[in-house]
């Protein structure tokens, strides 16, 4: 081995990935971006997060959720449900006809706040609420599906409905929940204003110090023995079910997994943009996250992270340069995506772009391939 | 202004003087002479920054082009365009002419609180022609009011708002609603309702204002039902069915967007012929826009409740709907929100030029009282809470699309955005 670094859950070659990516969002984003492109930045990887958990699940484990939305969403209504709280100090909201509860609640003719608002007055409940939330309904689905054995197309649409169900529910409930509107106008986080310039610098750093924590926690899945058996699972189920393992339970538990990374963007995003709305926890939201994951290579969680970060990045520059366009475009990238590399752009590093490097850089060309079991 | 500087007659004018002439009565209230940029030095009128130079202003438009709101919004977008190319006509506010970065919303909430703060922050627009949802507005609120930039809002919608950092060109719920619940009860001998609405903020405090309004100071009138459906629906024969049993004089219904074509196809359909008036159909949320896709012929009867209607018959309105004609084709139509959209402009240019500044605080301290005599709904002002005194009107459906005007107010309806007695 020509590599000195190797370690059982990551090889050189992986660990350079890690390097230049936490290169750029740590040093080239700050330094290049003015203070509002490094937020939507920000903006963008709490989609990332998503982004991974649906390689877990999606690329490795072969579940295929077009519900992740759901769990984006709680993680950040339990985020805003906090903030929302600390708007509404009794100083803040005193014209309302109820000091004291958040404003849609007083415009819904609420007179209290109901009692499972009550624990989100609580920073550290909230913390533990935002993973907790999902983690405990991804954990009900996934009982509920995997040991009746439903799989495949018919997960996928079953999730879909639930994103579906969910969202009408917080739209209908709207003196409970904000309804389309969604909780607006959160402005401080224990008194630390969050709508400051500093404060979004201070949230992206955040933001990517917890993506790379999600990041390492989704290489080390990968690279573990749950990891072969999670991929076994994906490609050949019955044989990995004979061979004595309980496969319900690993699919619970990535299902969980990729639930609780959604719901961690989902509490970062709403930090950063400063309000949650039904529109993140949808059809269309879910299914756009799966896009970023396809587009980045749904078998490489370094490349969902691109991928997130390119989809998003041309969202917003077609549409500030063809506002009336910028659909086609964006769609014309997807197509050209699926048809000319159905691996995204990991598929594209790994086939087209590495081979050459590899040539050009003779002292590597010997190393052996040591390419992941995918 | 006094009264004998109000617009006397357009008789004998051109059509195309009345275009150039009608719109330039505005800024001549606060600006009598010619203005020209050298008079006005950039450092003077601008000290926080705001694009400025010495020929042009930029404002940003925010709207939705893309996504379920687009048809919606377009019309919007078209008429702040045509009153940014009057104003720029006859010479730009402040002898500075109007230039436009326009941004597209995506009827995403998130998306409009993004392209808010970009028109702000990275382009410093010295104000913002925008919005149209609810849902829209609250996401930009706050990057308005933490960036101090200034919106002009066209829809009408719910109340319970009031932001130094927002005019609202359109109606709050009391203006639309009260007036036209109180003509159909006087002038049809309406006495139940039946409420009825897509499932967001809007229709429920509409109706919620209705309802107090038919219970508390309706003499013997009552609400025989209230229901509301998800944005998008579109399977009314259950409710239609639960019209039928209960028989009540009107169906009050604020269904927005696509929901609306199922919804009056269905009502046809199940032999509820609006023209017969039994029940009456009255509506808050069907503009002469949304007829284009409900079909004429499948709402013919209906009464709606707004503050403008395109067959407005008077001179500003002629020229408007001449204009806007002229410059986007003879096939459309002009609701009553494209017609409050075509008013930020035109509020904005008298706020400034009253204000001698572009600078956003003194913008808003100059706005309360701004009148605009030249507004295709007639005279309108603007109240100190930041909303518009307009005239309520019913107008109702015709086969061809549009709305003969049957009843308008006889003063100006006086905004008031957190009605006692209706909370």
């Amino acid at each position: 081995m020509i590599n000195p670094f190797t370690h059982k859950y990551m090889n050189g070659r992986e660990a350079l990935g890690f390097a230049i990516l936490a290169a750029i969002i740590f040093v080239l984003f700050p330094l290049v971006l003015e203070p509002f492109r490094l937020n939507l930045f920000g903006k963008y990887l709490t989609y990332a997060f998503v982004a991974v958990g649906l390689v877990l699940c999606w690329g490795v484990g072969g579940i295929l959720s077009l519900g992740q939305g759901v769990f984006f969403g709680l993680g950040g209504y339990c985020m805003a449900m906090f903030l929302k709280l600390e708007a509404s100090s009794p100083e803040n909201t005193a014209i309302q006809s109820t000091p004291g509860i958040p404003d849609f609640m007083d415009w819904n003719q609420l007179t209290a706040l109901p009692w499972w608002w009550e624990p989100f007055n609580s920073f550290a409940f909230t913390i533990f609420a935002v993973v907790a939330v999902p983690v405990v309904f991804a954990f009900v689905i996934g009982v509920a599906m995997f040991r009746r054995r439903v799989g495949g197309v018919y997960f996928a649409i079953i999730t879909q409905a639930i994103a579906a169900i969910l969202t009408i529910l917080i739209i209908g409930q709207q003196g409970f929940t904000g309804g389309v509107n969604g909780i607006t106008d959160l402005r401080t986080l224990h008194g630390w204003d969050i709508r400051t310039d500093e404060a979004k610098t201070t949230l992206y750093f955040v933001n990517g110090v917890l993506l790379f924590a999600v990041l390492f926690a989704a290489q080390f899945v990968r690279k573990s023995k749950l990891g072969r058996l999670l991929i076994a699972m994906r490609d050949q189920e019955d044989r990995v079910r004979f061979s004595g393992y309980d496969v319900a339970n690993f699919k619970i538990f990535v299902f969980c997994l990729g639930a609780a990374f959604a719901a961690i963007g989902g509490a970062m995003f709403t930090l950063q943009v400063g309000f949650m709305s039904p529109s993140f926890v949808g059809i269309v939201p879910s299914i756009e996250m799966v896009i970023f994951a396809a587009v980045g290579g749904r078998l490489s969680i370094l490349g969902a992270v691109y991928g997130t970060l390119l989809v998003n990045w041309a969202k917003t520059t077609f549409s500030e340069s063809f506002p009336e366009l910028w659909l086609l475009g964006l769609g014309a990238l997807f197509i050209a995506v699926v048809m000319a590399f159905p691996n995204g752009l990991a598929g594209v590093w790994a086939e087209q772009v590495a081979p050459r490097l590899r040539k050009l850089w003779p002292g590597n060309a010997a190393a052996p391939e040591n390419t992941p079991a995918e | 202004m006094s009264e004998n500087e109000k617009p006397k007659n357009y008789a004998g004018m051109s059509r195309r003087a009345v275009l150039a002439g009608g719109a330039a009565l505005s800024a001549s209230l606060f600006t009598p002479k010619f203005l020209r940029a050298q008079d006005f030095p950039t450092a003077e009128i601008n000290t926080t920054g705001l694009a400025v130079t010495d020929d042009t202003v930029t404002i940003g438009i925010l709207h939705s082009v893309t996504g379920t709101m687009a048809i919606s919004e377009t019309g919007s977008v078209q008429a702040e365009k045509l009153a940014i190319e009057q104003i720029n006509a006859q010479g730009g506010i402040l002898g500075r002419k109007i230039e436009y970065i326009q941004e597209d919303g995506a009827s995403d909430w998130p998306t409009f609180a993004e392209k808010a703060k970009k028109l702000l922050v990275n382009d410093k627009v010295a104000s913002v022609m925008g919005c149209w949802t609810s849902a829209s507005r609250k996401a930009v609120l706050p990057v308005f009011e933490q960036y101090n930039g200034f919106l002009y809002y066209p829809t009408f919608y719910e109340g319970l708002e009031e932001s130094p950092n927002v005019i609202y060109t359109g109606q709050e719920a009391t203006q639309q609603i009260i007036a036209g619940l109180d003509w159909v009860n006087q002038t049809k001998g309406a006495k139940s309702f039946y409420l009825l609405g897509s499932d967001y903020i809007w229709p429920r405090t509409s109706n919620k204002i209705a309802r107090k309004h038919i219970e508390n100071f309706m003499d013997g009138c009552k609400v025989v039902g209230e229901e509301y459906y998800p944005l998008g629906h579109t399977q009314f024969n259950s409710v239609i069915n639960k019209i039928r049993l209960k028989k009540p004089d009107v169906i009050y219904a604020i269904v927005v967007g696509g929901s609306n074509v199922a919804f009056y196809k269905q009502l046809k359909a199940a032999g509820i012929d609006m023209t017969k008036e039994s029940p009456i159909l009255l509506t808050i949320s069907v503009t002469e826009d949304e007829i284009r896709g409900i079909g004429g012929e499948n709402i013919e009867g209906a009464y709606a409740c707004m503050k403008y209607f395109q067959s407005l018959d008077n001179p500003n309105n002629e020229a408007f709907v001449s204009a806007f004609k002229e410059m986007w084709g003879d096939d459309m139509v002009i609701g009553d929100v494209t017609q409050a959209a075509y008013l930020g402009p035109w509020l904005w240019k008298a706020a400034v030029e009253k204000a001698g500044s572009f600078d956003v605080d003194k913008v808003r301290a100059a706005s309360p009282e701004i009148e605009l005599t030249s507004a295709p709904e007639g005279y309108v002002k603007v109240h100190e809470n930041h909303h518009l005194w307009s005239k309520t009107r019913v107008g109702r459906a015709q086969a061809d699309g549009q709305y003969e005007v049957v009843y308008e107010t006889a003063d100006l309806v006086e905004p008031d955005p957190f009605p006692e007695g209706y909370q």
